[in-house]
């Protein structure tokens, strides 16, 4: 429906820039910046920073991110080095922390939140489990993590694409990671996620939980950063031929949760995630006797097996947009049907937009 | 003149601490104990009237003693006495249904007092991690305490209704636990093994013997200033543990069983009277359930002495050391330490 207007951004020419000018003189500075995350990532806290100003180096011209680029791929010189000279004590220090941890699993002296969060396990494992995928494997890139507030809470409304809900995981480390205030990002899952077992399970322990308006508000209150993607199985589950449309955005609950508790609205927007799992077929009966949303057939799955559940190496990007603050609106607005729909348009087109945007700048789908 | 507090269930632990705790209250004339059986320990000086709350012998009780304040605490999942599910059930909902009746007609009560429990908004993979006092249930099931508690507060809401010049408070109790707490999750947490389901790591909380018995003196009294006692409050710990959280303190192991599995498991303890494992203990121990709590703090005016930490280790204390007790666990990570830097 609305998916062909274009609403012109003023921020966008500016931001896009680089991209459209020249997006053969980019290719360039791409594997740098890959390089010095990757080189980078010994040094947890380091990391976070570099990351942050080679990312405010993209807004600029073009000059100044190849010098970010070479910056950080000299800069791995004295790292290493640095590193040499401290390895025993850096080993030392892990073990400490490692059998610190052991010590917390086993007596229990660990803490959870009332949503079942629990931030040891996340910080040390489940996030560590996840880094090398992010890291590695779907290379990811982030833009724009500024636009989350250091403190208070916000809400962060993303496109959800990829047959399996990695987009939400990926965007998880990303915010981990990358955000110079360390927040964490409690994102908002489907009922299906807490059905099945283990899922659901570890889904409370890396702080999701349902999607539903008294959770979200509830996390929004106390300030969290929450991840939700409205779309919800109609974006994740899309045929391949769909991929970047955005599905619509359920009834728009989000837009009056945020208005409700007052925190502005951050739009997310990932590319890369669709292609992991290029959807061209759906077994809907053999979807509903299993009782699921429905049954992907990929070019790979389930022909072969569980090899075929293997998602393509995709290049990942993922941008945050400038927020859309929620507290200029009296309290009465949340019954205002109209602004409603407004707003959930305003946020489901930005997102549309970068993405196209995103699109444009992206050199191949796997580089 | 002081007040008349008629006490049901006082054959039961809580029951007892209660009477003999609001006995030492100034402005409490006489307690009135009563139940079905004579209960096992000493009232400290409470009349115990022996009559069956499911028989309408209890208006008489009301009347003769003229008593101002019911305190039902009546309303159990378990049985004192061995004898079928359906006799528990008609003590909590036949009694309850009895016991309002008589109060209806009783024009000296003044304030009714029920002691419900959590385990109203049921536990589900549907519903919000958080419940609030007006969070309907999700998908309750069709039998047990639960529907029995349903029930029991459906009566409460229309007395409250029918006498509005009375003032009713609920209190939903999350798991009850304590030195010497007898609940169906206490005596879980007493088995050496505790059976899990697998897959599945439930969010507790818990509130602690001596919170029970203070907010129930708290709503039997008169309101403190700026605090209402009248309605429906959630009762529980601060904070939450997740049940292998909760096994790990406590130092027994856990034994994580599909569902299927643990149904016989629980009907072989049944049947062997180890513990009562039913359906909605089940039910807890894979979806879990957490309350709010705000109204009791700002409505009510209580502050819990115990966090829900806190009262699971009052209650791990006194339960003696596990099979994997966490000192030696950590002692035990301890020497790897030592090995790994010296060694």
């Amino acid at each position: 429906m609305a998916d062909a207007k274009v609403i012109p951004f003023d921020d966008d020419r500016s931001r896009g820039a680089p991209g459209r000018s020249g997006p053969g003189r980019t290719a360039p500075d791409r594997p740098a910046r890959g390089r010095a995350a990757g080189g980078g990532r010994r040094t947890g806290g380091d990391d976070g920073r570099t990351g942050q100003e080679e990312r405010g180096g993209t807004r600029k011209p073009l000059t100044a991110v190849s010098g970010a680029g070479s910056r950080a791929g000299s800069g791995s010189g004295p790292g290493t080095r640095r590193e040499d000279r401290g390895d025993r004590g850096d080993w030392d220090r892990r073990i400490a922390e490692g059998l610190a941890f052991l010590r917390r699993r086993v007596t229990g002296e660990y803490e959870v939140d009332e949503f079942g969060y629990d931030a040891d396990l996340t910080d040390h494992v489940l996030m560590s489990m996840l880094r090398p995928v992010y890291e590695k494997y779907f290379r990811v890139e982030v833009l724009g993590i500024e636009n989350i507030p250091s403190e208070g809470g916000a809400l962060v409304v993303a496109n959800h694409s990829g047959t399996l809900p990695l987009d939400a995981l990926m965007l998880q480390v990303a915010v981990h990671d990358h955000h110079p205030a360390g927040r964490a990002l409690r994102l908002l899952a489907a009922d299906l996620v807490f059905m099945l077992p283990v899922v659901n399970e570890l889904a409370r322990k890396a702080g999701h939980t349902l999607a539903c308006a008294e959770d979200a508000q509830r996390l929004l209150e106390r300030g969290e950063v929450v991840g939700v993607m409205p779309e919800g199985f109609k974006g994740l589950g899309k045929p391949f031929s769909e991929r970047y449309k955005l599905q619509r955005f359920g009834r728009g609950g989000f837009v009056s949760t945020a208005l409700r508790a007052g925190v502005p609205i951050v739009p997310c927007s990932i590319v890369g995630a669709e292609e992991i799992y290029p959807m061209v077929g759906d077994f809907r009966t053999l979807a509903r006797l299993l009782g699921i949303p429905y049954f992907p057939v990929t070019p790979t799955f389930p022909w072969l097996g569980p090899l075929g559940m293997v998602p393509l190496p995709t290049k990942w990007t993922v941008q945050f947009g400038e927020p859309v603050p929620m507290d200029d609106y009296p309290p009465e607005a949340v019954d205002d049907p109209m602004l409603m729909f407004n707003l959930t348009d305003q946020v489901r087109e930005t997102i549309q937009h970068t993405l196209y945007r995103l699109l444009v700048r992206r050199r191949s789908v796997f580089f | 003149m002081g007040k008349v507090v008629l006490v049901t269930g006082v054959a039961r632990r809580l029951g007892g601490r209660f009477v003999r705790r609001i006995l030492r209250e100034p402005d409490v004339d006489r307690v009135v104990g009563v139940d079905a059986v004579p209960p096992g320990h000493h009232l400290g000086g409470a009349e115990f009237v022996r009559a069956d709350i499911r028989q309408p012998s209890v208006a008489g009780v009301l009347a003769e003693h003229g008593v101002d304040t019911v305190v039902h605490l009546d309303v159990s999942g378990v049985q004192l006495l061995p004898g079928t599910r359906a006799s528990v059930k008609e003590t909590n909902v036949i009694g309850t249904m009895q016991l309002l009746g008589a109060c209806q007609k009783a024009p000296s009560v003044r304030r009714v007092v029920v002691k419900s429990s959590t385990n109203v908004y049921g536990s589900s993979s549907r519903d919000p991690a958080v419940f609030t006092e007006t969070t309907p249930a999700k998908a309750l099931p069709g039998g047990g305490f639960t529907k029995d508690i349903v029930e029991v507060e459906e009566y409460v809401r229309g007395f409250a209704r029918r006498r509005p010049d009375v003032a009713v408070t609920m209190l939903r109790f999350a798991n009850i636990l304590g030195p010497g707490a007898d609940t169906p999750l206490a005596e879980y947490f007493r088995l050496p093994v505790l059976p899990t389901v697998l897959g599945y790591d439930p969010r507790l909380q818990f509130v602690h013997e001596d919170d029970v018995v203070e907010v129930l003196r708290l709503a039997a009294g008169e309101p403190r200033r700026g605090t209402l006692n009248a309605g429906t409050f959630n009762i529980a710990g601060d904070g939450v543990l997740l049940l292998s959280q909760a096994a790990r303190r406590l130092g027994r192991p856990t034994l994580p069983l599909l569902l299927p599995a643990i149904r016989w498991t629980g009907t072989a303890l049944r049947t062997v009277g180890v513990t009562d494992f039913s359906a909605e203990q089940i039910r807890l121990l894979t979806h879990g359930r957490v309350v709010e709590t705000t109204q009791m703090r700002e409505v009510l005016g209580f502050e819990p002495r115990y966090t829900t930490a806190g009262a699971f280790a009052d209650f791990a204390r006194a339960g003696g050391p596990g099979l994997l007790p966490p000192e030696r666990l950590a002692h035990a990570v301890d020497r790897i330490e030592e090995v790994v830097r010296h060694g």
